[in-house]
């Protein structure tokens, strides 16, 4: 089992081969998000400070010691930009993705309120990507659970380092061929069913808690949508939902086998306002047949009562497909090493997880 | 010259020691007061440069009234008192 950083309302939790807590930092502070740049292996570390503001942190050590480095800013409101209604001020990190290849001295960061940063400096200087936030659809997002949009994934694909999508809640998939120079919709048969029915496969108002790529067949992508689980064979030029899901296909996480497009995870709730597992059991939602079909997951993990939200960067999976790890609203994480047929309980009294990586 | 006093909160991220500073409005105490210490201006003001949203600037016992702006005029003699408003609990 890889070493576990788990991201969590109250600090940063570093969790070793034999399931134990080996190191913390920022305690008492919200941690929104951690990422490993696979090529530099330097850490970064969201963190919210609610009064002070959102911060990035950076660690050349294993997490051993951390620095304050550069974090996204906004450029200054136009006088001409009174119809945007969503602040230009960073109100959160939401995601993060490097680039290979030729670029892979690049680190994209995704925020709320909509912003996509890119910094080639390990994170000394961010620039805001104008292309994507100057489109005059981008002034039609809007929030979902949180007050503005935001993006929450990056997806780089593994053939082509130019080709980027990225997900927003709520504004659908967009793509880029050319590095983030030019951007498009690619949410073409997602469906929102909160909007007017004349809305409700409008690409720009999709909402899409989490996207994944398949490493091994880019092409495939999986979605946990807010109306269900979609799945895109073709980059993401058509999306198709997938349907009668037991117990719920509704959620925020999503996790797809790098070496097998067609096996993918998720953990199911009570969509909308509720927001708990069905019937009080946890349970992870596993197709091994491209979503034709699926089965519950649940050895090892807590019989009902078990009120336990996992958001959507609460989930993860290893690049050998075997290892995936989770953590939930109630501070407790789960690891499998064997893509979810069991689960280890690994605690049960973290803060309120916001985020799990593999260190891998 | 006015005098900055900061929040102890604030401390544990950045540095940010009593001091006195140059300037007749709120904004230009603060922008002389980050002349040599940039690291503070991001943890009391958001992106567009107004007084983040959780935090309180009082000249003496007054609250500042141009939170964006921060035009409020300032004494030679006076007090600056940058604090965080109490929220929160979770």
């Amino acid at each position: 089992m890889p070493k576990i950083a788990v991201s969590t309302r109250k600090g940063l939790f570093f969790i070793d081969e034999n399931k134990s807590i080996y190191q913390s930092a920022f305690l008492g502070d919200p941690v929104s998000l951690f990422y490993k740049d696979p090529h530099s292996g330097i850490m970064y570390a969201a963190l919210d400070h609610g009064h002070f503001g959102v911060k990035l942190q950076r660690s050349h050590n294993g997490g051993v010691d951390w620095e304050e480095c550069g974090c996204p800013v906004y450029p200054e409101k136009p006088d001409d930009a009174e119809d945007d209604k969503n602040p230009w001020s960073l109100k959160l990190i939401w995601a993060f993705a490097s680039g290979h290849g030729e670029n892979a001295n690049q680190l994209w960061c995704g925020t709320i309120p909509g912003g996509l940063f890119l910094s080639t400096d390990n994170g000394d200087t961010w620039s805001l990507n104008e292309s994507l936030w100057n489109s005059s659809q981008r002034k039609e997002w809007f929030g979902g659970g949180a007050d503005h949009p935001g993006i929450h994934s990056i997806c780089i694909d593994p053939r082509n380092e130019n080709h980027i999508f990225v997900g927003v809640s709520c504004g659908g998939v967009w793509f880029s061929s050319d590095a983030g120079e030019t951007w498009a919709p690619r949410a073409k048969g997602m469906r929102a069913e909160y909007m007017p029915p004349d809305q409700a496969y409008n690409e720009n108002i999709q909402d899409p808690h989490c996207i994944v790529q398949c490493n091994s067949n880019p092409d495939v992508l999986w979605c946990q949508h807010h109306n269900g689980i979609f799945k895109t064979e073709d980059a993401g030029i058509n999306w198709t939902e997938i349907s009668d899901v037991d117990p719920s296909t509704f959620g925020f996480a999503c996790a797809v086998d790098p070496s097998n497009a067609d096996k993918a995870w998720f953990i199911p709730a009570i969509k909308d306002e509720k927001r708990i597992p069905v019937d009080g059991k946890l349970v992870v939602t596993y197709t091994q047949d491209g979503g034709k079909t699926f089965n519950s997951l649940a050895n090892g993990l807590p019989p009902a009562p078990a009120y336990d939200l996992v958001y959507r960067h609460a989930l993860t999976i290893d690049a050998s497909g075997q290892h995936l790890a989770f953590g939930s609203t109630t501070g407790s994480v789960w690891s499998s090493e064997n893509a979810g047929d069991s689960w280890t309980h690994i605690s049960g009294h973290l803060p309120p997880v916001y985020a799990v990586d593999f260190l891998g | 010259m006015p005098t900055l006093r900061f929040t102890p909160n604030i401390q544990r991220h950045v540095n940010c020691e009593e001091t006195v500073v140059e300037g007749s409005t709120v904004r230009l105490c603060l922008e002389h007061y980050f002349s040599y210490n940039s690291q503070a201006r991001s943890y009391i003001l958001d992106d567009q440069g107004a007084l983040r949203k959780h935090m309180n600037i009082f000249i003496n016992s007054e609250q500042v009234t141009d939170r964006k702006g921060l035009t409020d005029s300032v004494g030679e003699a006076d007090e600056l008192y940058i604090i965080q408003a109490l929220s929160g609990g979770n």
